[in-house]
């Protein structure tokens, strides 16, 4: 069985995965924490605010409005963030290793 | 002039829907068959060969995921249970955005065919991958019977003179033969037509009642109290035209507003108050949303398909794509049940599969004529489509389970690709028969129902045991089985008690009544069974700490770290280097 090619030590360190983890983590969580302020937040209002939730907008009521049409919006939105976010920080990952990879 | 008694299942078909279905069905089979030629090695079988481009792959996805439940089932639950029911497409939407938060990007660079694939590559033990398997199938099971009963009542509502069982016996046979020769390489091409189909069946037809009945503000805006009645005349409110109530319908307040019908239910039932009753509608809506966007992340007919995408950032815009055709799908089933109510007020008088579930396909009829006729052809083409859509890709994650892990793992390991292939197929004839034989005995419970419940345990089995393994280092495989077996039976026990007593087979009814909290927690038990099962996790991982694979850190590595990286091919050869084999 011919040896695998020995990769650069930088990638395997401790640091350099709790580096990945940490970033990836945070991101996501931001983006979910986005997300999450809206799922959770429109039951409080029509909990608290019922009257004002049921302010009639071009004949939709604001609460029917915001679940039933205008929320697939904000969900593109977040998650078109995510994708470009994500896909730079894994470049500048790999940009990083190579840099690290000349360095050494 | 007298039918022959071979066909007096056609008396009284309609030939526009008659026509739109049949097309449907033929166009699909033609498709699987076609592509049966270009599928030849057995990836191709498991994962078309993982080169499916993102639009085909995300197309694909959203046909497979828009279920009859989604089709007809959201129209129907809106239109008996008004604003409540419209969680129901926005979190089957969302949960998607979860899925591509947490987990699609690290599972695909995971790399492996299946979830049972990913349960033992992550923690080294066959014995677990045993356990996933079992859970694969078991919620694939559960989520077939809500498609049968799709088919079957739709194909009633087609030939008003075939039995239920007859539509769910025809149905299964196309699919299942259709998975056996075409594998999942046909299925992708089948499953995107699919997508297009239905949204072509859910938006034209609702376009052409908007213009000619009023849109669809101008119809919520007519559910505005003034029309209460029952037996007065059609009036014209709001200029929007509304046929009087019956009597089983919900009067226009609690209908329109938050914690209406769906969700007060049981606090209902128990005689509270409006006012009293609402902390519990906010704890069953609150349980309802956990459920369904955590058990979209969980689904594993969805999660296998990731797998299909060349590489992670494929998989993510395969995401994007899939939400943004998901989302825009979703908007059009509410309307349905929106001016449902105000034009076929008569359909909430009956119960089943002649009640509201049927409005989508109903409600085009409305404009009358050979239009109406050809509209309603047309839901009816969708319906189909959507229930043959996720029942093939069911079948195709159900038989690869079977034929992948079972006989290709388990029973034999040294099989040749002759013979794994051949073994696709048999899987397929043997899921797809037991999928007929139990959905021809679920004609009593709700479509809707069943897959809420598919959902709760996925959410509460799945979901925690993907998201732990893969942003949690510390887990270990009894932490793992523990948490997924823990959290899955807990929902599973929920649901069976109140399948049990809702068919009055088990007296609870004053429990019930007694316990209104109780009842909802068992109906809705995502907002704890969900914490339960990541706590399991957790404990039980904590206590066998030791066992936690060896080689973790490149475990997490491959799951993280970009693929340009190319650890995963590294990570591949160790592996197969210590295995020795």
């Amino acid at each position: 069985m011919s040896t695998p090619p020995s990769p650069p030590d930088a990638v395997h360190s401790e640091e350099f995965l709790r580096l990945l983890m940490r970033r990836q983590l945070k991101l996501s969580v931001a983006c979910a924490a986005a997300f999450l302020v809206g799922l959770i937040g429109l039951p409080l209002l029509n909990y608290y605010a019922p009257a004002l939730m049921a302010t009639r907008v071009a004949g939709f009521t604001l609460s029917w409005l915001l679940l039933g049409v205008l929320c697939f919006p904000l969900v593109w939105t977040i998650s078109y963030f995510f994708i470009r976010r994500s896909i730079w920080l894994e470049e500048d990952e790999v940009a990083q290793v190579k840099k690290g990879r000349l360095d050494s | 002039m007298s039918p022959l008694p071979v066909l007096a299942f056609l008396e009284g078909v309609d030939p526009w829907i008659f026509a739109f279905s049949f097309v449907t069905v033929v166009v699909t089979v033609w498709m699987g068959f076609r592509s049966a030629k270009t599928s030849k090695t057995a990836s191709d079988f498991f994962v078309a060969g993982r080169s499916v481009s993102v639009g085909w792959n995300a197309s694909a996805i959203s046909g497979e995921y828009l279920s009859a439940a989604s089709f007809m089932g959201v129209a129907g639950m809106v239109m008996s249970s008004g604003y409540d029911a419209l969680w129901y497409p926005v979190c089957y939407a969302c949960g998607y955005l979860f899925l591509l938060l947490f987990i699609a990007g690290p599972l695909r660079r995971f790399g492996a065919y299946t979830i049972p694939d990913f349960a033992e590559g992550r923690f080294d033990s066959p014995l677990f991958r045993k356990i996933a398997v079992c859970f694969v199938l078991f919620i694939g099971f559960f989520y077939t019977m809500p498609q049968m009963k799709g088919a079957g009542t739709t194909l009633a509502y087609i030939f008003p003179g075939m039995p239920y069982w007859g539509g769910v016996v025809l149905v299964g046979a196309v699919i299942t033969l259709n998975v056996a020769l075409g594998g999942m390489k046909g299925i992708t091409l089948v499953q995107a037509f699919q997508y297009w189909m239905k949204m072509f069946a859910i938006s034209l037809p609702i376009f052409v009642v908007m213009s000619v009945y009023g849109f669809y503000g101008a119809h919520l805006k007519a559910n505005d109290g003034t029309l209460q009645l029952t037996g007065t005349p059609a009036a014209i409110t709001q200029n929007v035209e509304r046929k009087a109530l019956v009597e089983k319908a919900p009067a226009d307040s609690p209908w329109i507003s938050p914690f209406g019908p769906l969700t007060t239910k049981a606090a209902k039932a128990a005689g509270l108050s409006a006012e009293q009753a609402k902390p519990y509608s906010l704890l069953y809506t609150y349980s309802l949303i956990i459920a369904l966007v955590c058990g979209t992340a969980g689904l594993p007919h969805i999660l296998v398909r990731f797998y299909t995408n060349p590489d992670g950032v494929a998989a993510k815009r395969t995401t994007m794509w899939v939400m943004i055709l998901i989302g825009i799908f979703y908007v059009f089933p509410p309307v349905f049940g929106v001016i449902g109510r105000n034009l076929m007020p008569e359909l909430y008088a009956a119960t089943g599969a002649k009640g509201t579930d049927k409005i989508v396909l109903e409600l085009p009829r409305v404009v009358g004529g050979v239009w109406g006729s050809i509209l309603s052809g047309i839901t009816c083409a969708g319906a189909f489509a959507a229930f043959m859509s996720t029942f093939s890709g069911l079948l195709v994650s159900m038989t690869g389970a079977l034929a992948h892990d079972v006989y290709g793992r388990m029973l034999r390991p040294n099989a040749t690709p002759e013979q794994r292939m051949r073994m696709f197929k048999i899987s397929a004839v043997v899921i797809g028969g037991v999928a007929i034989g139990l959905g021809s005995q679920v004609e009593q419970l709700q479509i809707n129902f069943m897959v809420g419940q598919a959902f709760a345990i996925a959410a509460a089995s799945y979901f925690p045991l993907l998201f732990m393994s893969v942003w949690w280092r510390g887990m270990t495989m009894k932490g793992a089985a523990t948490g997924m077996l823990g959290g899955g039976l807990a929902a599973l026990a929920c649901t069976t008690i109140i399948n049990l007593s809702d068919l009055k087979l088990v007296d609870l009814a004053a429990f019930w009544v007694a316990n209104p909290l109780i009842r909802i927690l068992c109906e809705q038990p995502a907002i704890w069974t969900v914490p339960l099962a990541i706590g399991l996790m957790v404990v039980v991982s904590k206590a066998t700490a030791a066992s936690v694979p060896a080689d973790i850190r490149m475990k997490m590595l491959v799951l993280h770290a970009p693929e340009q990286l190319g650890l995963k091919q590294e990570y591949i050869q160790e592996h197969q280097a210590g295995a020795g084999h």
